[in-house]
């Protein structure tokens, strides 16, 4: 069913009370923390959703375990590091920029940088023309003097 | 007995299909005038067989025939009217059928209202429309047969997913579609261009009112699965770059690139082997979101190899259309020559600078889809690319996109000078200047993404306004009601892409979220609003349970509103969906969840402020309105006649 759900409706979070109010910190620049790190960090076993938006058990376990080591005094970096390594990078929505994953950072400005010189050629070659003086070819010339003719 | 008249009307489109597909063809390459007429019998008579099959279908779930399966697996009889005919296509069978049905109805429409088509065009054209007809109608006749009986028909059926039980996506999908398969008119155009060897001004300006069409249909389906997952999902939501939600998004860039290089081989005949291209990528970006969606094998290559016959399948039909057209097209784009010369700085160097920022933006989200797909085939490494990550690639190529856009609007053709055009945009330069310091000056905290993004909004906003004014000349607003439609709708739809930009950039960066557990008659404060719980209740509606909540919403001590979110359980499926109540405002909307009752008394109650979501979605509609207004103008209504009588002379062979 959840296949058919992800088929038909292009959305594909349950709705969900996702943050419970018994999670939320009393710290406010605390849960504020928190909330940030939940929301790049996915949920392991739902189709796409953060952790932050979804229903699951484990997502609400895993919000919970990024608060403790939040009031512990871990740093943002230390909380998701500490997560990844438990779930595999699979649960970073944002991949880290290493190994091949450089590709996939670079393909963007790559495509662009290169997209903008073909298109600047391009519009050279459009301009050049305009100087050119204009020469007909022979097959040109012909379509000209039937074009008068009529 | 319905359902196997529906099977047989299935089977005789897929044998019409394949005579359209190669009858006229034939007919065309030999110049044999009756195998070309045939195309425009077959593609209605094609329309005809898909829509009895169709009806068929629908039929079978009105009466909730339980004996056909696919009714059994998505339908009950305690479901409202309207979900019973949505449910037709809520599912991947019945979904299929949809898009065949739109894919005939395109080749209908082409049959009958391009009647100043050269015949031989028109023939080709309805040919490798009806060869798509063909590949998809056998792939449902094959892989995915909607009208397969039980033997022993159940009682009742196992209901329709309650997701989906909701107005917005019950239109969701069609719009969607006549979208996706709107394209498809675009594709057959180029390749019939292609064949032919001949793309001129009126080839443009054939192909440009059906992609202009499918793009407005694409804008409304991707705005009301916006605005379902906003006020359904019960957090407000609007966007997550989700592989499903790309794969209607990436079409959608490229069909707004080709609208606008069309304009440029209308006017200039050029950019005419680039503008072929985007025809092809953009029925092809199409397909592969169908693929996407289909096979499941974004989300995990195991559901992929769960059930691979029918990705393949769509894999198999995506190769060939889009391989065949590309290999066509390396061998014939060479003999499309471009005529117009201009300028660097002028509106053809605009809408080059136009097609490139929203290509590489489509390309920057299709990598982002099928990243980790590639990561998984070629370095077995498991990894997600989601929102952060599309939030920085995808960003700047719309803050590009927004800055050019009103310079590169009121640029004259061939050539043009910087400092001249900007003259003009002082005042929409200052107004835009104006709001972001408004901006800044209300904001606190992360105030960089409004203000930028309110100031290009308005930039974009009070430069569609300067076009218009711009047209009018010297005299004046007489002029501004007789302009041509497309002049309206090219202003419309840039104001509506600023309006947009305003709603997306200013709700997230303002919006004020509180999650608190609230007890009967208590209030409490959510930005400037106070909000009290003031009773909750169990209502059984037609085919769910509802726990009802009545909570008020004042401010200054003024009631502001009374709001009812609801909580609601379908028995059949055991699943629960929250209903959001929603006061929408012109500057914010008041968005109340209902939870959990709690332990220790009480009630989970999720509150938000979303200040300007409407003008996400009123964007939208501003951006399909102006297509639909630009569809209207004169030259496409009067082009039919004009022809016609030039054509008239020619002596007969």
């Amino acid at each position: 069913m959840r296949a058919l759900i992800l088929i038909l409706s292009l959305f594909l979070a349950l709705p969900a009370l996702a943050v419970q109010p018994d999670e939320v910190l009393d710290d406010p620049a605390l849960e504020t923390r928190a909330r940030e790190i939940s929301k790049i960090l996915r949920c392991p076993v739902c189709q796409g959703e953060t952790i932050d938006e979804s229903n699951a058990p484990i997502s609400r376990d895993l919000r919970l375990y990024l608060r403790e080591r939040l009031v512990a005094g871990d740093s943002d970096a230390e909380v998701v590091e500490a997560v990844t390594e438990r779930f595999g990078e699979y649960v970073l929505f944002e991949p880290p920029a290493r190994g091949a994953n450089w590709l996939l950072y670079l393909a963007g400005p790559l495509a662009a940088l290169l997209a903008l010189f073909a298109g600047w050629r391009f519009i050279r070659s459009r301009d050049l023309a305009e100087d050119r003086p204009a020469a007909l070819s022979d097959e040109e010339k012909a379509r000209l003097e039937r074009i008068m003719r009529d | 007995m319905n359902a196997e008249i529906g099977h047989f009307a299935l089977i005789l489109a897929f044998a019409v299909a394949i005579f359209q597909m190669v009858v006229p063809m034939i007919g065309a390459q030999k110049g044999w005038s009756g195998w070309i007429d045939s195309a425009r019998p077959a593609a209605l008579a094609q329309f005809g067989l898909i829509a009895i099959s169709f009806v068929a279908l629908t039929m079978a779930f009105v009466s909730s025939d339980f004996s056909v399966r696919l009714v059994y697996e998505n339908s009950h009889t305690a479901k409202p009217l309207i979900y019973k005919i949505s449910g037709v296509w809520g599912n991947h069978e019945g979904s299929m059928l949809l898009w065949v049905l739109i894919l005939a109805l395109f080749g209908a429409a082409a049959a009958v209202f391009d009647a100043n088509l050269p015949p031989s065009l028109r023939a080709r054209v309805l040919g490798v429309q009806a060869s798509v007809g063909a590949a998809f109608l056998g792939f449902i006749l094959f892989t995915s047969n909607p009208f397969l009986r039980l033997d022993n028909p159940p009682f009742d059926g196992r209901d329709l997913n309650p997701l989906l039980q909701d107005p917005g996506l019950a239109f969701h999908p069609p719009f969607l579609y006549l979208g996706y398969v709107g394209l498809s008119m675009a594709f057959s155009f180029a390749v019939a261009a292609l064949i032919e060897g001949r793309v001129d001004a009126a080839w443009a300006r054939w192909v440009r009112p059906w992609t202009l069409a499918a793009w407005v249909f694409l804008t409304i389906g991707i705005a009301l699965g916006s605005w379902w997952a906003y006020y359904e999902l019960g957090w407000g939501g609007f966007w997550f770059w989700d592989p499903v939600e790309n794969a209607s998004f990436m079409p959608w860039l490229v069909a707004a690139a080709l609208l606008h290089s069309a304009i440029v081989v209308e006017k200039r005949e050029v950019l005419k082997s680039w503008t072929i291209l985007l025809a092809i990528m953009a029925f092809g970006f199409s397909l592969i979101g169908t693929f996407i969606v289909r096979s499941g094998i974004i989300t995990s290559v195991h559901s992929f190899a769960n059930d691979p016959e029918r990705g393949v399948f769509i894999l198999a039909i995506l190769a060939f259309f889009v391989g065949g057209a590309l290999l066509l097209f390396t061998f014939r784009a060479g003999s499309m020559q471009a005529k117009g010369v201009f300028a660097p700085v002028s509106r053809e160097g605009a809408l080059v600078l136009n097609n490139i920022l929203l290509a590489v933006a489509a390309f920057v989200v299709f990598i982002g889809t099928v990243w980790p797909l590639i990561a998984e085939l070629a370095w077995d490494r498991k990894l997600s690319v989601g929102t952060p990550f599309f939030e920085k690639a995808f960003t700047p190529f719309m803050v590009a996109l927004a800055i050019v856009l009103p310079l590169g609007a009121i640029l004259p053709w061939k050539r043009g000078k910087l400092m001249r055009a900007l003259r003009p945009l002082r005042g929409a330069l200052a107004f835009a200047g104006a709001v972001m310091v408004l901006v800044f000056a209300v904001s606190t905290g992360r105030s960089g993404l409004a203000v930028i993004g309110a100031g290009l909004g308005s930039w974009l906003i009070a430069g569609a306004a300067t076009d218009l004014w711009l047209r009018t000349g010297k005299s004046g607003l007489s002029r501004l009601l007789r302009l041509p439609r497309a002049d309206w709708g090219k202003a419309i739809a840039h104001g509506g892409l600023g309006v947009t930009f305003i709603g997306i950039s200013l709700l997230m960066a303002w919006q004020v979220e509180d999650i608190r557990v609230a007890r009967l008659g208590e209030s409490f404060t959510v930005g400037s609003y106070q909000i009290t719980l003031e009773g909750i209740e169990e209502r059984p509606g037609p085919n769910y349970d509802s726990i009802f909540a009545t909570m008020t919403v004042a401010r200054n001590g003024k009631q502001v509103a009374q709001l009812y979110p609801e909580k609601r359980v379908y028995p059949v499926q055991a699943m629960p969906t929250t209903e959001a109540a929603i006061q929408n405002g012109i500057f914010r909307d008041i968005y109340l969840v209902i939870g959990d009752e709690q332990q220790n008394g009480g009630w989970a109650v999720r509150s938000y402020i979303k200040p300007f979501a409407n003008w996400i979605w009123l964007g939208c509609a501003l951006m399909a309105l102006g297509g639909f207004v630009s569809l209207s103008d004169r030259r496409y209504r009067v082009a039919a006649g004009a022809r016609r009588t030039a054509a008239a002379p020619q002596p007969a062979e």
